[in-house]
């Protein structure tokens, strides 16, 4: 039972990875790799778990209770809004390749083209 | 590993697949909307407020926005080559 | 798309197995043994007088990285302005963009009424968020989407000629290239005053006030300005695109 985020973690990787690999448009592949991003801000917070702490904000709490690792949160928070901006900077990418090769299928964009 | 936690990590996985298996992009932008609001929850869930700000902000505001946004250019771009 | 579907499988089962048995190795969910987080929970209120231990986090004792995120933000941003821009060597036309606008979508009028009310609460939730990321949770980066945020309800609410009034480019560029380069600024300010690189060096204060924790708080407001910027410009190439004719579609 205490190993339920982990697999958490692992089953969302795997789908992840699964649409990726079987996807047929390029926005559902970008999706599906914010899914796969999703499964280490998951796996980051479950390490950083202590069982019955607080947040680790002292604004109410008395400076000597204990609370969950912050530095793990410092990690997961950045890393969430910049996965947001990367998506974005492959959603040009889509329009991009739109507007050259005509489709958003990668099974088409196969070989490169000069 | 209290209830909550657990109920939401299940959460979590089924919005995964869902996400996942949803196929038209339109549809999957609402879904992922979704997923990112069970995420946050399950952030709170783990005593980490900061995250699940971050992730209720990026994850249901400016990630379907900008889906949405592409799928309209690409429907134009595909009707004017047509 | 059968051959790849029956590739996938077996190697998902075997990469699933051994992440598995990887993750098995770990200690138990909730016992935390790592040092490292326990030291700072104890030491960052007297420390640094911030209630906030991961904005205190993110900001100071690795505030090196956090420049290094500001940055992959701005680069993304570039990337994608300068992707889009050039599509839009097309012809843009003013006034068959708000005709065209008025055909086919019109706003609701519980939409933009809805829109109207939430612009100025959106605004002031942000400024909060930001001003307070040492003392409650919160900080630059949630507080800087918020506000993007609130310039959308401007778009979805009202007309795109309206909001390209209100984020006049230029403007938004400086923000975000202010925002940028006040991050290193205020960590030279710190070499200036005679240590190292991102030194925590202005007056601390009464923790859990406004006006404490040193440098945090300039750090928020210009990594704030920053992400507003950047998530502003991004949505605008986005919408920039949906008004801009194609050359072949006169």
């Amino acid at each position: 039972m205490s190993f339920l985020p982990y697999a958490a973690a692992v089953w969302l990787f795997l789908i992840g990875l699964y649409g990726i690999v079987t996807s047929r448009h390029l926005v559902h592949l970008i999706v599906c790799l914010t899914v796969v991003q999703s499964s280490t801000y998951v796996l980051l917070l479950a390490i950083g778990y202590r069982a019955g702490a607080e947040a680790p904000i002292f604004a109410d709490i008395p400076p000597e209770t204990p609370v969950v690792d912050p530095v793990v949160q410092a990690l997961t928070l950045t890393d969430v809004v910049v996965g947001a901006t990367v998506s974005a900077l492959l959603l040009g990418l889509t329009l991009q390749a739109q507007k050259r090769l005509g489709t958003v299928n990668p099974d088409e964009i196969g070989v490169l083209k000069g | 590993m209290t209830v909550l936690q657990a109920a939401l990590l299940v959460l979590v996985a089924l919005g995964g697949s869902a996400v996942v298996l949803v196929r038209d992009p339109l549809r999957q932008a609402i879904v992922a909307g979704i997923f990112g609001l069970l995420l946050a929850l399950l952030f709170f869930a783990f005593q980490a407020p900061d995250v699940a700000l971050s992730q209720i902000v990026v994850g249901s505001v400016a990630l379907p926005l900008m889906i949405v946004l592409t799928l309209a250019k690409l429907a134009r771009l595909r009707g004017s080559d047509e | 798309m059968r051959t790849r579907k029956v590739l996938f499988l077996p190697a998902a089962a075997v990469f699933g197995f051994l992440f598995v048995w990887g993750l098995s190795g770990l200690p138990a969910f909730g016992d935390y043994r790592g040092p490292y987080g326990i030291v700072l929970a104890q030491v960052a209120v007297s420390e640094r007088h911030a209630t906030e231990v991961v904005g205190a986090t993110t900001f100071d004792y690795r505030g090196f990285d956090t420049m290094g995120e500001e940055y992959i933000l701005f680069a993304a941003v570039l990337g994608l302005v300068i992707l889009l821009r050039q599509l839009r060597e097309e012809r843009e036309d003013e006034e068959e963009q708000q005709s065209d606008y008025d055909q086919r979508l019109e706003a609701s009028d519980t939409l933009r009424v809805l829109g109207i009310g939430l612009v100025g609460p959106l605004i002031l939730l942000g400024i909060y968020v930001v001003a307070h990321g040492h003392v409650t949770p919160g900080g630059g980066f949630q507080g800087g989407v918020i506000l993007a945020a609130a310039l959308m309800v401007v778009y979805l609410a009202g007309r795109y000629l309206a909001m390209k009034r209100v984020r006049p480019v230029p403007l938004v560029e400086l923000a975000e290239s202010g925002g940028a380069a006040g991050f290193v600024l205020v960590g030279v300010g710190g070499m200036i005053a005679g240590s190292a690189f991102l030194y925590n060096f202005l007056p601390l204060g009464e923790p859990g006030t406004l006006l404490s924790a040193g440098m945090i708080p300039l750090l928020n407001i210009s990594v704030g300005l920053e992400v507003t910027a950047a998530f502003v410009l991004l949505i605008s190439e986005f919408l920039d695109q949906q008004f801009v004719k194609g050359r072949d579609e006169t």
